[in-house]
């Protein structure tokens, strides 16, 4: 080989540059996607493996516990092997319910109001408080239901505790009420603009807009805002341990302290040995409440499916 | 036109009574959205006014006291923040990554979309879930007992589902075009995806990572199980295995279980101090976004 011109080494030196860029360049791209990779398989690993350790060790309840008897019973008595959890599974689609009952119609009331009434820039400041609610924390709530809402609560029914479904209710209700409301305002938001003036040139008022227009054309949207906060409502914990009283039995009248799933398992959970029955009682309570959350997004997701106004 | 009169008359009582009915439904409708925000601004101005005038420094970085009146927080307040910045340095990288994925290189298949619908699940499940998780994992497990390490754990793999679904959604938000002019200049999939998509997306991430800091900030069902009611009792700890109470956890044990002479004001000075901290968490997380949000309007 000659001796290179000048321009050759040049050449090279370019062409070598060029080359050590795109190998850093590819080098750097497939690194990405490596990382990105690692990090769905390890979420799917690691929540598969929740999944399965919950529902594994819950399950092992039924060794020693008939299903019959841990869905029905009402009798909770781990000293003498009575693991009835029928009290805990029915206090909690009570409150649920009882939350619903309050929350809805306000939440959508709101919404409508957001979405609907109030002038832009008034709009603008109650969504943004809306986005603030969500992010206190659920054990505030709980302190001011066991500080303001017991103790009124016990004047104004003479009940002599005050703790119950009815405080948690209310609790649950103030907690989840701007996540109802936010999402429904969202939903709203989405149906076009043209529905809502083919309401006016055809003469109807904006109440009739809203009740025969705009709510059935956002019912899905809505559908999922109540689930979703149905979901919050269901899986709070440390909010109804404060205001519902932690005892095993029934709290139908509202106003006696009673127990549901979570509080139950967070309040016995610390006292019990991990082989024990009364442990593997408790994991098939939190396993309930994984099958109950996990059917509310399945529903969502049928929901969206079948679309809204936007699709 | 006098047999036409009594239709036109009900016409007209029809149409005063719609328009009745239309003020005194709004009206309705209004009041209630008022009387709900009334009383959540004055709960709010409430917890806010009982608790902070009380707040000083020696409440914020004192140690809390068993019996005696005047102790503080410090501790608690340090767990929290402590737990807070671990679980989202364990939580952000994977979270976003495992978002990317979905929304960038994943196959549009079958399992994909059972993958989407088993995040999306995990991502309402109730948090004693997890808790109960960590508590099996690190405290009969492993048997290091109730620690930081394993509430900041726990507290990131209940955070990872959100994460990952949230920047899924904001990443897939994106224009596809925005991604066709990168590939047209050259860049390879990483390059546009880490200098193009990101940046568009970066108003859903960061309204994502201020509601999982939120959550993990409030938490207390997981770290009561996982993270202790108590702390190490000592300032400044960064000790990954001491206990790792946290504020809200602490606000809990105050109001049911402690035995402290001023019980009453620690709860309101902490509740104050809880809702404070929130708002100025989200305030700002989502301040950068504010900025550029405003630059770009002049």
């Amino acid at each position: 080989m000659e001796k290179l011109s000048p321009d050759w080494t040049e050449a090279t030196r370019l062409l070598t540059a060029q080359r050590q860029r795109w190998t850093t360049k590819y080098r750097f791209d497939r690194l990405f996607r490596f990382f990105c990779l690692t990090s769905i398989v390890f979420l799917i690993v690691v929540l598969s493996a929740i999944v399965l350790f919950v529902s594994k060790t819950g399950l092992l309840v039924f060794r020693d516990v008939s299903p019959w008897e841990f869905f029905f019973s009402s009798r909770w008595d781990p000293e003498h092997h009575r693991y009835g959890a029928a009290v805990f599974i029915t206090g909690t689609l009570y409150v649920t319910f009882v939350t619903l009952l309050i929350a809805t119609p306000i939440s959508i009331s709101t919404a409508v109001f957001i979405a609907e009434m109030a002038p832009p820039r008034l709009q603008q400041w109650l969504r943004t408080l809306l986005d603030l609610l969500v992010g206190i924390p659920s054990i505030v709530y709980g302190y001011l239901g066991a500080t303001l809402l017991v103790p009124w609560i016990r004047k104004l029914t003479g009940a002599p505790v005050g703790d119950g479904i009815l405080a948690a209710a209310i609790v649950l209700s103030m907690m989840i009420l701007p996540t109802i409301t936010r999402i429904t305002d969202d939903a709203l938001c989405a149906v076009p603009n043209e529905w809502r003036e083919a309401n006016y040139a055809l003469g109807g008022t904006k109440i009739e807009m809203i009740s025969k227009i705009l709510l059935p054309a956002a019912k899905s949207g809505i559908a999922a805002a109540v689930i979703l906060g149905m979901a919050r409502a269901i899986g709070e914990t440390m909010a109804v341990v404060m205001v519902i009283g932690n005892v095993a039995q029934w709290g139908f009248d509202l106003v006696t302290p009673s127990s549901v799933l979570t509080s139950h398992i967070v309040m016995q959970i610390l006292n019990v040995d991990f082989q024990s029955t009364t442990n593997h009682a408790l994991y098939m309570m939190a396993l309930l409440l994984l099958f109950i959350s996990i059917s509310f997004i399945m529903m969502i997701r049928r929901l969206r499916l079948k679309g809204g106004p936007s699709s | 036109m006098n047999n036409q009169a009594p239709g036109l008359h009900g016409k007209m009582s029809r149409l005063r009574i719609r328009r009745l009915m239309n003020r005194l439904v709004l009206s309705i409708i209004s009041i209630i959205s008022a009387t709900v925000f009334l009383i959540i601004l004055s709960l709010l101005y409430m917890i806010v006014r009982k608790g902070l005038p009380d707040i000083d420094i020696h409440f914020l970085i004192g140690l809390p006291e068993e019996i005696d009146a005047g102790g503080g927080v410090g501790p608690f307040l340090w767990n929290s923040i402590y737990i807070l910045v671990l679980s989202l340095l364990l939580s952000l990288p994977i979270g976003i990554g495992a978002g990317i994925f979905l929304a960038e290189y994943a196959p549009n298949n079958r399992i994909m979309e059972w993958v989407r619908a088993a995040i999306e699940s995990l991502a309402s499940v109730p948090s004693i879930v997890f808790g109960l998780f960590g508590y099996a994992l690190f405290v009969e497990y492993f048997q290091i007992g109730v620690t930081i390490l394993g509430a900041s754990i726990t507290l990131a793999l209940l955070n990872l589902p959100v994460l990952a679904r949230v920047s899924e959604e904001a990443i897939t938000a994106v224009p596809s075009t925005w991604r066709e002019a990168s590939f047209a200049l050259g860049a390879t999939k990483a390059q546009t995806i880490v200098k193009t998509v990101l940046p568009a997306a970066m108003k859903g991430i960061l309204t994502g990572i201020s509601l999982v800091a939120c959550r993990a900030f409030g938490e207390s069902a997981i770290i009561l199980l996982v993270g202790g009611t108590s702390s190490s009792g000592e300032m400044w700890d960064f000790h990954l295995l001491s206990e790792g109470a946290t504020l809200p956890v602490h606000l809990w044990y105050i109001q049911s279980e402690a035995l402290v002479a001023d019980a009453q004001q620690i709860a309101q000075k902490t509740s104050a101090l809880l809702v404070l901290l929130v708002l100025f968490l989200s305030f700002i997380i989502r301040f950068p976004l504010w900025l550029s949000q405003r630059k770009k309007r002049y």
